[in-house]
């Protein structure tokens, strides 16, 4: 069990064509996903790292049937690419994408609630579950199957994180990176939520940073009704208010949004917080244990 | 952000057909002597420093003047002057209303609900963040339905206005959210919004347009207000550099990473002051680009903290010692390369003389100590001074 992603999902890949869409493909692969289509306008008929391209959405799923789409479109055309994924009734669309403007995103969001079609992303590395499936970027080297779910906002710093657990022995269920825009298709609470429902979930790495009240709020679910240990690590504890810090959605605005604010409200719902990123493995092995 | 000026953005609303009073923007007390006597603008008038951060009336630089030459002076006055960091460049002239009453209208994003939100207060002409929570009125829009007559009917009913206030007010609703949404904005703004005898008029007007979706606005040539000079020069050839104060420079990838890095440094003592993240790059090129950007914010010490996931460590490495080549830093270095080819990156840097760490919090106890004068080992090779082999 995992969430989201399990070696059935089958993978299409909008905007296979471009670099970033062959060279993630092939990623995808050699994780072991099951990438069954791409699609790029005017490419239909071609193949990519042998995965068949098709002109159209419609067109790939009536041909290999995939169950999520990884898009890799650019910005201008993305909402797009998800409209004609959403269509073709595709339940799942990782946007890896980064400058999706947010009244885009805003429109997709609701449009794919909808009709049924999630969005993780935009601006985000995508998913994984090890030794299942990867629709996203996450460098493959990073995981190890196991039980401890990761939920966060960042990319390389997760892959950091990963990277972490997996040299301390703590596998993971679920990787998922929701993005570092202010209007995310996932949040916390949302993955949480899976995270809780998944009997192969023990507990939950959660990795977030300044900007927004996204962890204040998964902290309330936390504190009320979550059940598996957290243990949480915040970025941004440096950074000065109103500078905006790499992501669009990484910033302070009107004294709202500090890391001191999330840290303080994760810590009253009873996650441990750890004050640097390299002390999560052991705070991850201390939750394990209090729960044996 | 793409901050607009008071005027543009009061262009901006004249376009979506919301009332603005006249005006008219100089550049010198000269421009104004002509501007008035030309009766562009009809004295008494108020004269307004034209700049992106707020709170300029109570600085003095918004006056209201009840001459030419009083307007001319306040021009001289102002122009050239500074205001919280940005040269007055611009004065807008505009003409004086006798105000009955002074509304809050507002658009943004609100992240929470992942909506529009209109924010509307019978109580203008202060800053917002100065009203009690009763007395802001605020309703989520839906993003597929756009506003809507009912909570346009909200509104109206809170403002409680004479008859054909109430209709301007209607039509100013929908221009604002029509604004928001085709000029693709954060924020649009007016505040006062003013009952001037039975009819409304926008008096103020900050508006902010969102960076990213530019590419369909080629009209606004792009200013960021909240950028300082080496921000936007890094933000032009589209580098994530953000300068905070301190004189630790950080070169990361991703700005999580990079970010979490800046922790490290401050919560082991240091003063992280440089903020730059390399992203997902296989172009050498890029990364010399970005560490000639960190030169040029003349960092006391710089530390490189990589993790190769999408990025490969070897082309990182080969893009730093063709970087070290061209900007000679006469500051030391620490490294640490991780993940995706680290073997290979680790080599090519050693071959060029720099030691690359593997553990994070031992390469940032030394780049604290290098910031503080101190000397850390192994020694300094060939002008650059090396971190710990692994």
């Amino acid at each position: 069990m995992s969430i989201l992603v399990d070696g059935k999902t089958r993978v299409l890949v909008q905007g296979i064509t471009g670099h970033q869409g062959t060279n993630h493909t092939r990623g995808m692969k050699a994780f072991g996903s099951n990438v069954v289509a791409g699609v790029t306008p005017g490419k239909g008929g071609t193949q990519v790292e042998g995965v068949p391209v098709f002109d159209t959405v419609r067109e790939a799923v009536q041909e290999t049937h995939p169950t999520a789409t990884c898009i890799f479109v650019p910005a201008p055309y993305t909402r797009d690419a998800f409209y004609e994924a959403v269509d073709a009734g595709l339940p799942l669309a990782v946007i890896i994408t980064e400058h999706v403007p947010f009244h885009d995103m805003l429109k997709m969001l609701y449009y794919g609630k909808l009709h049924g079609t999630r969005i993780i992303g935009p601006n985000c590395p995508g998913l994984a579950t090890p030794g299942g499936a990867k629709v996203g970027i996450i460098p493959n080297v990073v995981f190890k199957p196991g039980r401890v779910g990761v939920v966060s906002r960042s990319g390389t710093l997760t892959y950091e994180m990963v990277a972490g657990l997996t040299a301390a022995g703590f596998g993971q269920s679920t990787c998922v990176g929701l993005g570092g825009d202010p209007v995310n298709g996932t949040t916390f609470i949302d993955t949480l939520k899976l995270f809780h429902e998944d009997p192969a979930t023990d507990m939950v790495v959660m990795v977030g940073e300044i900007g927004g009240v996204a962890e204040e709020e998964a902290a309330e679910y936390i504190g009320s009704s979550f059940g598996k240990p957290v243990v949480s690590y915040i970025a941004g504890r440096s950074a000065p208010p109103g500078k905006r810090m790499g992501h669009a959605g990484a910033i302070i605005d009107r004294g709202r949004g500090t890391a001191e604010s999330k840290v303080k409200a994760l810590e009253k719902a009873g996650a441990k917080v750890a004050k640097f990123p390299y002390d999560v493995p052991r705070l991850v092995e201390s939750s394990l244990k209090e729960l044996r | 952000m793409v901050l607009l000026r008071e005027y543009r953005g009061k262009e901006i609303l004249r376009k979506f057909g919301v009332p603005v009073p006249p005006g008219k923007v100089v550049r010198s007390g000269e421009e104004a002597a002509k501007a008035l006597a030309a009766g562009e603008v009809p004295v008494p008038c108020v004269v307004k420093a034209q700049v992106l951060a707020g709170g300029r009336g109570k600085a003095g630089f918004v006056k209201l003047v009840n001459t030419a030459p009083e307007a001319v002076q306040a021009v001289e006055g102002m122009v050239g002057k500074e205001f919280k960091g940005e040269t007055v460049r611009e004065v807008l002239l505009t003409t004086k209303a006798d105000i009955a009453r002074e509304l809050y209208l507002s658009i943004t994003l609100d992240r929470s609900s992942r909506k529009p939100l209109l924010m509307a207060s019978a109580q203008g002409g202060m800053e917002i963040e100065a009203l009690p929570a009763e007395k802001l009125l605020k309703l989520p829009i839906h993003p597929l339905t756009g506003l809507v007559a009912y909570e346009k009917r909200a509104v109206s009913k809170a403002f409680d206005l004479p008859p054909a206030a109430a209709k301007d007010l209607d039509r100013i609703m929908d221009s604002l959210w029509a604004i928001f949404e085709k000029e693709d904005a954060e924020l649009v703004e007016i505040n006062p919004l003013a009952l001037v005898g039975d009819r409304l008029l926008a008096l103020d007007a900050k508006v902010i347009l969102e960076d990213d979706a530019m590419f369909r606005h080629t009209d606004f040539q792009q200013e960021h207000g909240e950028l300082s000079p080496l921000e936007q020069k890094a933000h032009d050839k589209g580098i994530a550099f953000v300068e905070i104060g301190g004189d630790i420079g950080v070169l990361a990838n991703g700005a999580g990473l990079t970010m979490a890095t800046l922790d490290v440094l401050y919560q082991e003592g240091g003063r992280p002051g440089i903020f730059l993240d390399l992203g997902g790059t296989d172009d050498p090129k890029k990364v010399v680009e970005a560490f000639l950007m960190m030169t040029e914010a003349k960092p006391k010490v710089v530390f490189i903290n990589i993790f190769g996931g999408v990025t490969r460590c070897d082309t990182v490495a080969t893009g730093l010692v063709e970087a070290l080549k061209q900007a000679k830093p006469d500051f030391p270095l620490v490294a640490r390369i991780r993940g995706n080819n680290e073997k290979e990156g680790v080599q090519i840097l050693r071959a060029a003389g720099i030691g690359s760490y593997t553990d994070l919090a031992e390469a940032a106890r030394n780049v604290v100590a290098l910031e503080q004068g101190k000397s850390i080992a192994p020694p300094p090779a060939a002008g650059v001074v090396a971190g710990g082999a692994p």
